[in-house]
């Protein structure tokens, strides 16, 4: 595979695991939309997931847990150049960080996140994460998962998510085309990639994917927001891949003129001349 | 000559606009003026009141004598009549109901319906204070007109001009007018220091007492070009400064206790990444919820403390509105300077009394970002390249090709690589701390105030300055002992050389604090061995006035 600007560097994941392909995904894509490491930004939160910018040549933001998506945006408002791309788990991206996940949708920022599912907390070594199936057995969840799975692409389109997307990570060359069509898509992106974990996670395995995941053909419209959500939930014997929703709408820059028009936050030199004049507000 | 007066009544009545116009009323004719604003939390009904004190000479503080209530309801006299001086007065509507002979029951409900708006009574009021004070209606018609237009400023200069006629003069009061003031409080200080040092970004979450500074801010969005984000909860408002920060621009987050307890974790990763980071913490009673429109200094160790583990960060408490302008910009200075975390402690009678100061002078402000000078390609760039200082050279992303910039919440080497390394893990650690070392030579000493070789030394911090040093007038007014004091500023790391110096001739220590435990002095004590043999605490939400403690100092004296 052409790595184009990104060269290789060791990673601490196990053999096998879906971040590899992720990985190899993301340098293709960057390579192919043309991008220098320097103009791109990779934010994570803790994981195992969340260890890809350790791997990738770009500026890399290895946050809290959780906490990828709030300093994802801000980064993005403070220089719009920057592509900023968020890569984490589903316990860090729908877990810990499910507030951020609600609340950056409505924000709107120009930014793409890219989570990798596997349906299970691998770095803390197994319990269930909030899209594990209902009855799945762990450690701490001995009886099973009571709980509900999230599903992260419902969600996203009922809270008005301009792009959403879910991918596999053993199709490379469909995840790179979502990957792609996310971070060419203006406002925030979400692109849900399922990935096995093959040391955790016995139930959700390559196969159990494979037997499972078909790719959204092109009579599939996904302007249509009801249609979507009705494919968002087909879950079970079949698995749509494929962009499920897509809208075009404002961005936050977009409804904020001098950030829309003028020069990023970052090269902005402050008119002293003008704060002072505030104190007249005083007098 | 000092007048202190009170406007109480209901929330929604009203009472922030008429003090507002009576404040700039008084500034603009060239008084000295100090106005507290004490308020409940709700919106509607309680009871709310303003003191205006008012001068022709400097005061520094609010006080708890009154020369005169206006009030808007009965329950303002039935509160605060036992704080009128004896030949004070009540203004009220002829209506409501009480027994003293200072009251004055004025037609203020009849006459302000006659004019055609029944809700602007107060107005009437101000109009016969006005008058009993014999000032004349200079400055008058601007600042209604800046605050009211068309028809609405037309019915309250005619029911200003109409409670002029109520009353007759009883005081003679001039002004010593003074060019070059503002009158302003600490929480729009904060603002404009931060604007001036050139913020970019302002992510916060709405939390009494700290919101007024997200309001100013917000209000200034467009011309200052700076981003004003209401965030989704406190985490991602320090996440958020965090991520601007990071790439390059000046951020800063404002919250309350609670909110910064939800910081805690986000403080650290501040300090563990060397992003520089501003946040003001404008402290209120807590624990939890605690009292949301009330003040206290509560905060001082958790602000010190609040991160796990051990990291460099400073603390500085804010004393008034000018020294939080000059403040602020030296805690982005030294934010950037350091790449560490700088908390500014404010609190609820900082954000809500306002005062005349001299008007900023923006030629003290430095803007200095301390970003490397050098030019980087890939294999020379080290994020956290070890230094003698603890401080690596910090360039922006996306500002040199073939160059990035890795930052990392997990322990990391040199090149922001994640590391196990227990040789690295020590290096790392001893860096940061090291910064710790070198950011005592920026650090400044408290003010001394007061006699020269007191007897007696008074230690506050932060916003119980002003008070102190009008207690201190008092004390040593009162003749025998010798008071004086020292007013900190810097609390974190503690400044100790005037401390070291003053409490060796000092007979007696006494600190003045708003807590129930004395945190300052429990600080002092920890950080110099140097022990207070009294304090003076406060801790009921209301601020702690000159005369408390002139009578706190005075009860220690005879105990």
């Amino acid at each position: 595979m052409n790595e184009g600007n990104f060269p290789n560097v060791e990673t601490a994941w196990c053999p096998g695991c879906g971040n590899h392909g992720i990985l190899t995904a993301l340098k293709g894509a960057l390579t192919t939309l043309d991008k220098k490491p320097h103009e791109v930004l990779v934010v994570s939160g803790i994981g195992q997931a969340a260890k890809l910018p350790q791997y990738i040549s770009t500026n890399g933001f290895c946050g809290l847990h959780g906490r990828a998506l709030p300093p994802a945006a801000a980064a993005k408002i403070a220089n719009k150049h920057l592509t900023v791309i968020v890569h984490s788990g589903d316990g860090d991206s729908y877990g810990e960080g499910g507030n951020h996940f609600l609340h950056n949708i409505r924000r709107n920022v120009d930014i793409t996140q890219f989570v990798h599912n596997n349906q299970i907390y691998g770095l803390t070594k197994g319990q269930a994460s909030p899209t594990s199936d209902t009855g799945y057995v762990t450690d701490v969840q001995p009886a099973g998962s009571n709980n509900i799975p999230l599903n992260p692409v419902l969600l996203a389109i009922a809270l008005g998510c301009g792009f959403v997307a879910r991918a596999f990570s053993g199709d490379q060359e469909h995840l790179k085309a979502m990957m792609i069509a996310g971070i060419r898509h203006k406002g925030y992106a979400l692109v849900d990639i399922l990935q096995p974990c093959v040391t955790f996670n016995k139930r959700n395995t390559y196969q159990w994917y494979q037997e499972r995941v078909y790719k959204l053909g092109d009579d599939y419209n996904p302007d249509n927001k009801l249609n979507a959500m009705e494919k968002a939930m087909e879950w079970g014997d079949k698995i749509p891949l494929g962009i499920l929703y897509r809208e075009e709408k404002p961005d936050f820059h977009d409804k904020i003129a001098f950030l829309q028009n003028g020069k990023p936050l970052v090269n902005l030199v402050p008119d002293l001349k003008k704060i002072q004049g505030f104190m007249h507000d005083f007098q | 000559m000092i007048y202190n007066l009170l406007i109480g009544g209901a929330a929604g009545l009203g009472m922030e606009t008429l003090a507002l116009i009576l404040e700039k009323i008084l500034k603009r004719k060239g008084f000295e003026i100090f106005v507290v604003h004490d308020y409940m939390s709700r919106v509607r009904g309680g009871h709310n009141f303003f003191q205006i004190r008012f001068a022709n000479e400097k005061i520094d503080s609010h006080g708890d004598e009154l020369a005169g209530i206006l009030a808007l309801d009965r329950v303002t006299i039935q509160t605060h009549v036992s704080r009128l001086k004896p030949d004070g007065f009540i203004f009220a509507d002829e209506e409501v109901e009480f027994q003293d002979d200072r009251m004055y029951r004025l037609a203020l409900k009849s006459t302000a319906k006659t004019i055609g708006n029944p809700k602007i009574f107060g107005s009437v009021a101000l109009g016969a204070v006005l008058r009993l004070f014999n000032l004349d209606f200079s400055s008058t018609e601007d600042v209604i007109n800046e605050k009211f237009a068309g028809e609405t400023a037309r019915q309250n200069m005619s029911a200003l001009e109409a409670g002029y006629r109520l009353v007759t003069g009883k005081y003679e009061i001039a002004a010593n007018k003074k060019d070059g003031q503002i009158l302003i409080n600490t929480t729009e200080a904060i603002a404009l220091g931060a604007l001036a040092s050139g913020l970019k970004f302002y992510s916060a979450y709405p939390m009494a007492p700290s919101t007024g500074i997200m309001n100013f801010l917000a209000s200034k969005m467009n011309e200052a070009e700076i981003i004003v984000e209401q965030a989704e909860d406190e985490i991602a408002a320090i996440n958020m400064a965090i991520g601007a920060s990071y790439a390059g621009v000046r951020a800063m987050t404002g919250t309350s206790g609670g909110g910064l307890a939800l910081m805690v974790e986000a403080v650290g990763l501040a300090a563990m990444a060397e992003i520089p980071l501003v946040i003001v913490n404008v402290q209120r009673p807590g624990p939890a919820t605690g009292l949301p429109t009330r003040t206290e200094q509560g905060d001082l160790k958790f602000a010190i403390f609040s991160s796990p583990a051990e990291i460099p960060k400073m603390v500085i408490a804010l004393r008034d509105p000018e020294d939080a302008f000059y403040q602020t910009n030296r805690a982005f200075r030294l934010a950037d300077k350091y790449q560490i975390p700088v908390v500014l402690l404010s609190d609820q009678f900082l954000a809500d009394s306002t005062r005349t100061v001299n008007d900023f002078d923006f030629s003290r402000i430095n803007n200095d970002r301390y970003l490397s000078c050098e030019t980087y390609s890939e294999a020379e760039y080290r994020r956290y390249e070890i230094t003698a200082t603890g401080i690596s050279p910090r360039i922006i992303p996306g500002q040199f090709p073939g160059t990035r910039v890795l930052i990392d919440s997990d322990e990391h080497d040199e090149y922001g690589r994640i590391t196990e390394s227990a040789t690295v893990r020590n290096a790392m650690q001893e860096k940061r701390l090291r910064k710790m070392s070198y950011l005592r030579e920026d650090i400044q000493e408290p003010i001394y105030a007061g006699e020269d070789q007191a007897d007696t030394l008074l230690l506050a911090w932060g916003s119980l300055s002003s008070p102190v040093k009008e207690a201190l007038r008092l004390l040593n007014a009162s003749g025998g002992n010798k008071y004086g004091a020292l007013l900190f500023g810097d609390v974190w790391p503690l400044p100790d050389q005037l401390l070291k110096e003053k409490s060796q001739s000092a007979r007696r220590i006494i600190n003045v604090e708003q807590n129930a435990t004395g945190l300052f002095a429990s600080l002092v004590q920890e950080c110099t061995g140097i022990k207070c043999a009294g304090s003076i605490l406060k801790y009921d939400g209301r601020p702690l006035s000159a005369q408390e403690i002139f009578a706190g100092v005075n009860g220690g004296e005879s105990a």
